[in-house]
């Protein structure tokens, strides 16, 4: 077997070795490479920091474990942005495997920045109708919101006091890994002209960035990268930057071997004339 | 009239909920709320039809010995959870919260992880520059694959910059194209449907 044939034949699992090193090497060790913070990424923190305190704002985690890796990270700066700012944060989901992540965050920056349970922050559980539930807070979060996820009814909550729809909640923030950011746009937005930011997976930028363009969503976090560049204007170096240089190298292995591939295919196609 | 009747229904909501949205006033925002409050209802209602039609399917599959393993673990899975959320609680610590953080979400991540993989040995394998539209496919992902990764931001400032570029330019072009034909077709079947043209979803 000849040197291309052998560059055009790498076996499967050295590939995997090769991925696998460049995930796991830049894991073990603490170092910061650079990132230029885009403008999508900032346009949601400079809305966010534009809020006055005690601004109601929706984060809602509507993603399931497939996705978490790109997911979490920014949820969890996110939340803790808001919680800085001391905004009134609702935390939510549209998915029935979003809940524990949701009640992850929530305890989590429940302790970090000492806020009171039902005051500054609420948990509102998981609600199955997507459009339903969108739609249903536009008009009175009361239908929607009946009690929060531990089953204190809605009157008893001080963190819905003179807040009745869209109107009064500034900011819906979706966190996604499928297409539930555009039901927020379309419903939410759309309908109601409520301000809508979404973060979503690598993969589904792409798809959300004709929205993003024409203002329908104030900004967009897109993947790791996303949250990384979050993680960076908020100083809070996270997971978010420890997963972007495993990505980083990951990446830059995997471009290296398409082009090894290709040369070696052009080599043969060469050879074969 | 078993077809007639969920046609009715169709055509007599959708007409509602169309106009609803053109007329402003109380009696149009009441229509709409209870409109909203029914949704909601029917929702719940298709959760609960979806249980039981994966249930009927699974058992009958216990009865004719078929893929008998996979369907035990799904009724089990199934059951086990709704027993363990409804009776035992939910919260941090229950067993229900332990069997979320420590089987569902590393099996479901761990799966979608070796996508990586499975995607590096693919794009070795397939991504070739054989004609001019393969090549400006490889040239953009290089760019966004590197622009977007910190190498983009060490080999140059500008790369992440151009790679914004192709989301924001070439990109939204394609992408507004493909999503005014999908609203197109989305309100062509949806008036299909209305006026009981497309039926196949009475079968």
């Amino acid at each position: 077997m000849s040197l291309i044939d052998r560059l055009l034949n790498i076996p499967r699992f050295v590939i995997f070795i090769l991925i696998g090193l460049a995930v796991f090497i830049p894991l073990l060790f603490k170092f910061l490479l650079p990132l230029k913070v885009l403008k999508p990424v900032k346009d949601v923190y400079d809305f966010i920091e534009s809020l006055p305190e005690g601004t109601p704002v929706i984060l809602s985690f509507d993603y399931s474990p497939d996705v978490l890796p790109e997911c979490y990270p920014m949820s969890l700066v996110l939340a803790k942005h808001l919680a800085r700012k001391k905004l009134r944060i609702y935390i939510m989901t549209l998915y029935p495997a979003g809940a524990g992540f949701a009640l992850d965050v929530y305890n989590k920056i429940l302790k970090e920045f000492n806020l009171v349970e039902r005051k500054d922050i609420v948990f509102v559980g998981y609600f199955p109708s997507i459009a339903a539930t969108i739609l249903g807070i536009g008009e009175d979060i009361k239908n929607v919101f009946k009690s929060d996820y531990f089953g204190v009814p809605f009157d008893e909550i001080e963190a819905f006091k003179g807040v009745k729809n869209y109107e009064d909640i500034k900011l819906i923030i979706t966190i996604s890994g499928a297409a539930i950011p555009e039901s927020w746009m379309v419903y939410a937005n759309g309908r109601y002209n409520a301000n809508v930011a979404a973060g979503v997976t690598a993969v589904m930028a792409a798809q959300l960035y004709p929205y993003y363009r024409s203002r329908q969503f104030i900004g967009l976090i897109g993947g790791m990268r996303g949250a990384a560049e979050y993680e960076k204007l908020l100083a809070a170096h996270n997971l978010a930057t420890k997963g972007m240089n495993s990505i980083s190298l990951a990446n830059f292995v995997m471009v290296l071997l398409v082009i090894l591939g290709n040369i070696s295919y052009f080599l043969k196609r060469r050879r074969r004339k | 009239m078993k077809k007639e009747i969920p046609i009715f229904i169709v055509f007599f909501i959708g007409t509602i909920g169309f106009l609803q949205y053109f007329i402003v006033g109380p009696l149009s925002k009441s229509v709409y709320t209870l409109l909203l409050e029914w949704f909601q209802g029917v929702q719940g209602m298709a959760i609960i039809m979806a249980v039981i039609s994966l249930t009927r399917r699974h058992f009958h599959n216990l009865k004719r010995g078929k893929n008998v393993f996979y369907s035990f673990v799904t009724l089990v899975s199934l059951y086990g959870m709704i027993i363990l959320g409804v009776f035992f609680g939910i919260g941090k610590g229950s067993t229900f919260d332990k069997i979320y953080e420590y089987v569902m979400v590393p099996l479901n991540a761990t799966t979608f992880s070796l996508l990586a993989f499975y995607m590096a040995s693919a794009s070795y394998r397939a991504f070739r520059a054989r004609n001019l539209e393969s090549t400006l496919l490889l040239l953009s992902a290089f760019i966004l694959m590197i622009g977007f990764t910190s190498f983009g931001d060490i080999i140059s400032d500008k790369l992440p910059s151009l790679a914004q570029w192709i989301l924001d330019v070439p990109n939204l072009a394609a992408q507004r194209g493909i999503t005014l034909g999908i609203a197109l077709g989305i309100l062509a079947t949806s008036l299909k449907i209305m006026l009981g043209i497309e039926r196949s979803w009475l079968e």
